[in-house]
């Protein structure tokens, strides 16, 4: 049994910055727990640059961005297990490993979690921790989720698992490849092989828009000329042993095959970028509460979870656009799982709701429930249902008055966007915050 | 190479016969085209052991389906394979239906089956909370279980090899050896087998080995079944295996939860003329979730994670072929394993041996029909994390601490089980035989995270190049070039 202040589930860019953080804040018994051969996460296969602007301002590489927090933790001697498979964690102090009988029960715990996992080195492992970091990151979603018939042939990969391949393993899975989803991972890949010596012949892509960040249509499709076919889906994939061909079809307004639009392209691989899927495996099994939009816990404004003393932030908590975002969240949830083990936090009598309305996907956090004075404002990010130009971000309370409201040329799904509450605008609110995204001049929002 | 006994075709039918035949003083020798056993309809089944009601009293496969059922239990205990016992109902929604119910609960008493029971719609539901309401009658069968078909079928391959049985795989049969009117052999891709008796369990090819004699004519009618898997949170949304009222054309679309603890539905029944078309299709998968709607209304299309297609071959006469070739000496066929094959494959072998034995007196070829003196009955069972209470797992890691090292993190599947299935008594040489023995991939990332990992661990098992790891075998490796080597060649004017 090893005592901890703080464990963090999770040594990629979430966990690295919250291991940091943690130092940095005189957190004294920090452990990150890595199930993958070394730190960093993702960022390891990510080679390509554009890391970093908003954090470092600078441009960086993946591994080049994850390397600047991995020499400090070596350095600062914070301790970390890699190849080390987190399986449960438990807010009831008797569930152990010596303790057989005990289930993972309900009985809270005030002070303490219990984590079990196992590696080479120590076996299974039982942890306790004053307070816990979910930093899990998310999984690709697959061909099977989302049902594209056909045979199961070699040569289906998910495009992460094709960038593994190729840039941490050295080895190219394709020659002849038909990208599904222009995701950014997508989109980043067609590029790769492109770059390999393979041949994309295009890049799919079911909605009438692009899902990938605009800089990366550019500098991955365009600037290759690699065709990026918008509302186009694959309805068959062919080939008994190897992927032989795909049948794509274009798609009209409610992402149905149109008859009659459909084509044979002869390929041999297939990469799906088709989202990405917080892991809450973990989570679940603890009890968090999980948002059915985000995919990933419920939390307040400082990244704790509905089981107190559990923070999360990264990926695991809703899919980020940039790494920096992921960072600047992990530093969030740190600091308040310093007050939290200080016992520092205080309530306010009323949490307040973020209501996503119209055209608004989700809110990160999903509820405010501090009082806190020195606190200057508040970040809440968010994401849009689909593309607008020239709208305007409204804000309102509870009685539909505008609290505050920001113009913008262009909101996208793809792109995550902050809006920051400041000290004045809590002045009218009692229990509830809505953001709607609207047209300039359309503004009927006003109820009364 | 030469032997007493040949078996053709690696399904559970094939691999059931190869273990009881190698309880015997015989040198058995089963080929199998496929890179592993249980590739044909072995695998892609509803992984069902039936009670037996369905079929008339006096078909074969009635028959055989009772006799194995009970067997069951002490055969999976022996082989290690997962099997539960958990009870079916065919469900009634109207009087009609009823009458069927009634049928098939007398067709089974007749067959000597016990517990069959019509249960009221208040019973049903206190059984299955999720069933659709609007059912009245249901018949309950406690005798009914599910089982994973393809461990079942290498465990039974396992068992034949470690009694001296040996399985050939990638060994495609091309031809018969004939010699006045005798079967004398077969020629296959790998050279020329011989034996004493040939015995043709090729499943969906069945047709195509046996009507190499001018005599028996095996027509086949193919029909394809196509089935999702949903994740494991979906596990309990219902306790046994779920039927509808069947039609005469087959048992209908089915949902049940699997020994691993996924729930299952299908299978749809769609004419094929293609044995080797495995392909699933937008519309068959869609009927077959409106069709398990109809059982439980609230099932979703959220979290299937998995979507594939199995073919069924029915022989004209509607029954299995189990007999010796009238027209070629020394073949026996054994045709037309449509469902309850899986469930009957047990007596099947058990049957195969009788006529051996009656055959052989017949003929009187030089085969040694005696008991083994050292024949082992059991697998020693395989240490695996996922039925292993997590506080046990200790003492596996203590012996071996590749245990400790989880490569598929969905399943939470060891890199010391990997290895230990590919050095199996039937090897696991491709990613999908690692699957089917271990379950990596088998989660809801479906190998995303596991299969680079998988592959490196087949790659230094099998001291072959990462290259040549493939899928399923032959054709269908995953990798093509060290990467800058296809950039290089397509730069010097080289295709890859």
């Amino acid at each position: 049994m090893k005592n901890y202040q703080l464990v963090i589930i999770g040594g990629g860019p979430a966990g690295l910055a919250a291991a940091l953080k943690a130092k940095e804040n005189g957190l004294k018994k920090i452990l990150v727990l890595e199930r993958d051969r070394y730190l960093g996460g993702i960022l390891q296969q990510c080679i390509h640059n554009g890391f970093g602007l908003e954090y470092f301002k600078e441009e960086l590489t993946g591994p080049e961005y994850a390397s600047r927090f991995i020499e400090k933790i070596k350095t600062q001697d914070i301790e970390y297990k890699t190849e080390t498979m987190v399986i449960g964690i438990s807010n009831n102090e008797n569930w152990s490993l010596d303790n057989k009988k005990t289930n993972k029960s309900n009985i809270e715990n005030k002070d303490f979690k219990n984590i079990i996992a196992i590696n080479r080195e120590d076996g299974l492992l039982n942890i306790k921790a004053n307070a816990v970091i979910l930093a899990m990151g998310c999984r690709e979603r697959t061909r099977e989720a989302i049902r594209i018939p056909g045979t199961r042939p070699a040569g289906v990969f998910s495009a992460g698992t094709a960038q593994r391949y190729i840039n941490i393993e050295g080895y190219m899975p394709g020659k002849d490849v038909i990208v599904l989803g222009s995701g950014d991972i997508g989109m980043i890949m067609a590029r790769r092989m492109t770059l390999e010596g393979a041949e994309v012949k295009a890049v799919l892509e079911i909605m009438p828009y692009s899902s990938g960040l605009m800089r990366n249509k550019v500098q991955c499709l365009d600037d290759f000329d690699i065709p990026l076919k918008l509302s186009h889906t694959i309805t068959e994939i062919k080939g008994k042993d190897r992927v032989e061909s795909v049948i794509i079809s274009e798609v009209d307004e409610n992402l149905n095959p149109i008859d009659g639009a459909d084509e044979d392209i002869e390929c041999d691989t297939i990469l799906f970028s088709v989202g990405l899927i917080p892991e809450n495996e973990l989570s679940r099994d603890l009890g968090v509460k999980i948002d059915k939009i985000t995919n990933g816990p419920v939390v307040d404004e400082y990244r704790m979870t509905s089981i107190k003393g559990v923070f999360a932030c990264g990926n695991v908590l809703h899919v980020h656009d940039l790494v920096d975002y992921v960072s600047t969240e992990a530093e969030i949830a740190v600091n308040a799982a310093e007050k939290y083990i200080n016992k520092e936090l205080k309530e306010r009598e009323n949490p307040i709701d973020l209501i996503p309305e119209k055209n608004v996907q989700y809110i990160v956090p999903q509820y405010i429930k501090y009082h806190d004075l020195n606190r200057k404002f508040v970040n809440l990010f968010f994401r849009v249902e689909k593309p607008l130009n020239n709208v305007n971000i409204l804000i309102l309370d509870q009685d539909n008055n505008l609290i505050n409201s920001y113009k913008k040329d262009i909101v996208h799904p793809s792109e995550m966007l902050k809006i920051v509450l400041t000290k004045k605008d809590f002045k009218k609110v009692l229990d509830k915050i809505r953001i709607s995204v609207i047209k300039e001049g359309s503004e009927s929002f006003v109820s009364n | 190479m030469k032997c007493d006994i040949l078996i053709i075709g690696g399904g559970v039918v094939g691999t059931a016969i190869a273990r009881e035949l190698s309880r015997y003083n015989l040198e058995i020798v089963l080929l199998e085209k496929e890179d592993d056993v249980a590739m044909g309809s072995s695998k892609a089944n509803s992984g069902i052991v039936h009670a037996g009601y369905n079929s008339p009293a006096d078909t074969l496969k009635a028959r055989l389906n009772v006799k194995a059922n009970p067997q069951f239990d002490k055969l999976c205990a022996d082989l290690d394979v997962p099997f539960k016992r958990i009870g079916s109902l065919v469900i009634a929604f109207n009087e009609d239906e009823l009458k069927q119910l009634k049928w098939e609960k007398e067709n089974g008493e007749k067959l000597g089956i016990k517990g069959l029971k019509i249960l009221s719609r208040d019973e049903l539901l206190e059984k299955e909370p999720n069933l659709n309401p609007k059912a009245k009658y249901g018949l309950y069968a406690p005798s009914a279980g599910i089982v994973s078909s393809y461990e079942l079928t290498i465990a039974l391959a396992d068992n034949a090899v470690i009694n001296g049985g040996k399985v050939m795989l990638e060994t495609e049969v091309r031809d018969i050896i004939e010699e006045k009117g005798r079967i004398q052999g077969v020629k296959t891709n790998t050279g020329d087998f011989y034996a004493s008796y040939v015995i043709n369990a090729a499943g969906l090819f069945a047709d195509e080995i046996a009507n190499y004699s001018n005599d028996t004519k095996i027509e086949y009618s193919l029909r394809k079944g196509e089935y999702h898997l949903y994740d494991k949170n979906w596990g309990n949304f219902v306790t046994h295996i779920l039927f509808p009222t069947p039609s005469k054309v087959s048992k209908g679309i089915l949902i049940t939860p699997t020994v691993h603890g996924n729930l299952m539905i299908g299978p749809n029944a769609e004419e094929t003329k293609d044995k080797k078309d495995l392909s699933t299709s937008k519309v068959a998968l869609n009927e077959v979730f409106e069709s398990a709607k109809k059982l439980v209304p609230d099932l979703k299309r959220l979290d299937i994670i998995n979507s594939f297609s199995g073919i069924r071959a029915k022989e004209k006469s509607n029954d299995f072929i189990i007999a010796a070739s009238k027209g070629l000496e020394g073949l026996i066929n054994v045709a037309g394993i449509q469902s309850p094959g899986l469930s009957a494959a047990p007596a099947i072998a058990e049957m195969l041996l009788d006529i051996l034995h009656e055959y052989n007196h017949e003929l009187k070829r030089d085969i040694d029909l005696s008991f083994k003196k050292n024949f082992k009955e059991t697998l020693t069972p395989k240490k695996r994390l996922y039925r292993t209470d997590y506080y046990n797992w200790q003492e596996i890691i203590a012996e071996n601490p590749d245990f400790a090292e989880i490569v598929c993190r969905c399943e939470k599947v060891s890199k010391g089980e990997i290895i230990h299935a590919i050095n199996r008594p039937v090897p696991a040489t491709s990613i999908d035989a690692v699957k089917r023995r271990t379950r990596t991939g088998t989660g809801r990332c479906q190998g995303g995270f596991c299969q680079p990992r998988v592959l490196e661990i087949l790659a230094k098992e099998l001291n072959i190049s990462p290259l040549k790891v493939s899928k399923k075998g032959k054709g269908s490796c995953l990798l093509f070039a060290r990467t800058k080597e296809m950039l290089l060649s397509k730069m010097a004017g080289e295709k890859l």
